[in-house]
C-alpha cells in the first residue's frame, strides 16, 4: 500500500504547466532528487484500486461494542490476501476492506468468530489465519520451546552442582 | 563425546545457512490457491453487472457443459492484457462467464468496448463476496467449472498466450 502516496504525487505533478514542470524537474534533479524521481516515475501500482467507495463496515465499527471487540480481535488474526504481510485490520486494500465488512456483518448476524475463520480457512487454507493451529505440521513449533528449556536445564545442571561444592 | 558436543553449534549454524541459501535461490510461491478446487461452487445469484449481459447464478454453472468463470475488473490492468486470450478461447468454442469485482456498470461497458467481449453472462460482485466464496484472492483469476458446477481448475493471474493450452486441456478434461 506504500505505493499509493507516490502515485498521488505523480498525478499532482502532471497537473502543472509543462514549463513549470520542466523547471521544477531541473531544480529537483539539482537537489539530488534523481533517485527519488526515477523511483517515482518507475513506480507501478502492485494492484490497482477500484472506483467503488469502500463498504460501510470496512471502516465503520459495529454499533454493539461487544460485537465490535469480537470482530476486531478476529480481523487482527486474519491475513490480507493481496498485501500478504498484513492483517486485514491493518490494510487499506479494497479487498481487505471487503473482508472486514464480511467479518463485521457476519458477527452482527450472530455468527461465532471461529466459524467465520473456519469458513475462510475452508476457502484459502490455514494460510489466511494468523492463529497457529495444533496439528502434526506445527508440533515442532509447540514442542521446540519445551525442548529448548529442557536442553538449557541440562546444560545449567553442571553449574549448579559446582556452586554447591 | 564432549568434543563432538562442541561442534554442535557450528553444525546447527551450517544447517541454518544451507537452508537460507537454498530458500533464497527459489523464492516462495506467493500465489494463494483456492481450496475450493474439486468442490461445488456454492449457491449464489449475482446482480447484472452491465445491461448488455444477463447476470450469473449457480444454476448457469450446472448446465451439463463445462464453462470458464473469469473473475475480472475494469480497473485491473492485467485483465486488459488477458483479453485477447479470452477472445481466442471464445472463438475456440469455450463458453466464458464473467464476474466483475467492485465495478460500476458504465466502467464494465467501456472495458468490454475497449478490450473485447468474450462473456455470455456477467455478474456483479460489488463487495467481493462471491470472490471470497470461490476462494479467489485477486483479479484476474479464471476457474474451469464442469457441467455439475464442480471447480476443476484455477488459473491465477492473467492468461498469457502460453497459458492457453493449459486452460484448454483443463476445459477438455472437465467434459
Amino acid at each position: 500500500m506504500s505505493l499509493r502516496p507516490s502515485l498521488r504525487g505523480a498525478k499532482r505533478r502532471s497537473n502543472l504547466g509543462s514549463g513549470a514542470r520542466a523547471a521544477g524537474l531541473l531544480r529537483f534533479a539539482r537537489n539530488g532528487g534523481v533517485v527519488l524521481l526515477s523511483s517515482l516515475l518507475l513506480a507501478v501500482p502492485a494492484f490497482a484500486q477500484s472506483a467503488l467507495p469502500p463498504e460501510r463496515y470496512a471502516y465503520a465499527p459495529l454499533e454493539d461494542s461487544r460485537q465490535e471487540a469480537q470482530a476486531k480481535a478476529l480481523m487482527e488474526t486474519l491475513r490480507c490476501l493481496v498485501c500478504q504481510g498484513q492483517s486485514i485490520a491493518d490494510s487499506d486494500a479494497d479487498m481487505a476492506g471487503d473482508m472486514r465488512a464480511l467479518v463485521r456483518e457476519r458477527i452482527a448476524a450472530g455468527e461465532e468468530p471461529e466459524a467465520i475463520r473456519a469458513w475462510l480457512v475452508e476457502r484459502y487454507g490455514a494460510w489466511v489465519s494468523y492463529k497457529p493451529t495444533v496439528e502434526p505440521l506445527t508440533w515442532p513449533l509447540w514442542g521446540a520451546p519445551v525442548l529448548l528449556v529442557a536442553l538449557g536445564l541440562y546444560l545449567a545442571r553442571g553449574r549448579f552442582r559446582w556452586r554447591k561444592r | 563425546m564432549r568434543r563432538l558436543f562442541l561442534w554442535l553449534p557450528l553444525a546447527v549454524f551450517v544447517v541454518f545457512a544451507f537452508t537460507v541459501a537454498v530458500s533464497l535461490r527459489s523464492p516462495a510461491d506467493t500465489n494463494i490457491r483456492s481450496r475450493m478446487i474439486g468442490k461445488t461452487v456454492p449457491d449464489f445469484a449475482l446482480e447484472p453487472a452491465v445491461a448488455s449481459h444477463p447476470p450469473l447464478a449457480a444454476a448457469h454453472l450446472r448446465g451439463g457443459r463445462p464453462r470458464l468463470v473469469n473473475v475480472f475488473a475494469s480497473w485491473c490492468v492485467p485483465c486488459k492484457a488477458e483479453a485477447p486470450q479470452l477472445m481466442a478461447l471464445k472463438r475456440g468454442g469455450v463458453p466464458i462467464d464473467g464476474v466483475a469485482i467492485r465495478d460500476r456498470s458504465e466502467d464494465v461497458a467501456r472495458f468490454l468496448a475497449d478490450w473485447g467481449d468474450p462473456f455470455e453472462r456477467i455478474g456483479a460482485d460489488p463487495a467481493s463476496r462471491f470472490q471470497f466464496a470461490l476462494g479467489s484472492s485477486g483479479v484476474p483469476e479464471t476457474f474451469v467449472v464442469d457441467g455439475k458446477g464442480v471447480i476443476r481448475h484455477q488459473h491465477i493471474g492473467d492468461i498469457r498466450p502460453e497459458h492457453v493450452p493449459e486452460i484448454l486441456a483443463a476445459y477438455e478434461a472437465a467434459k
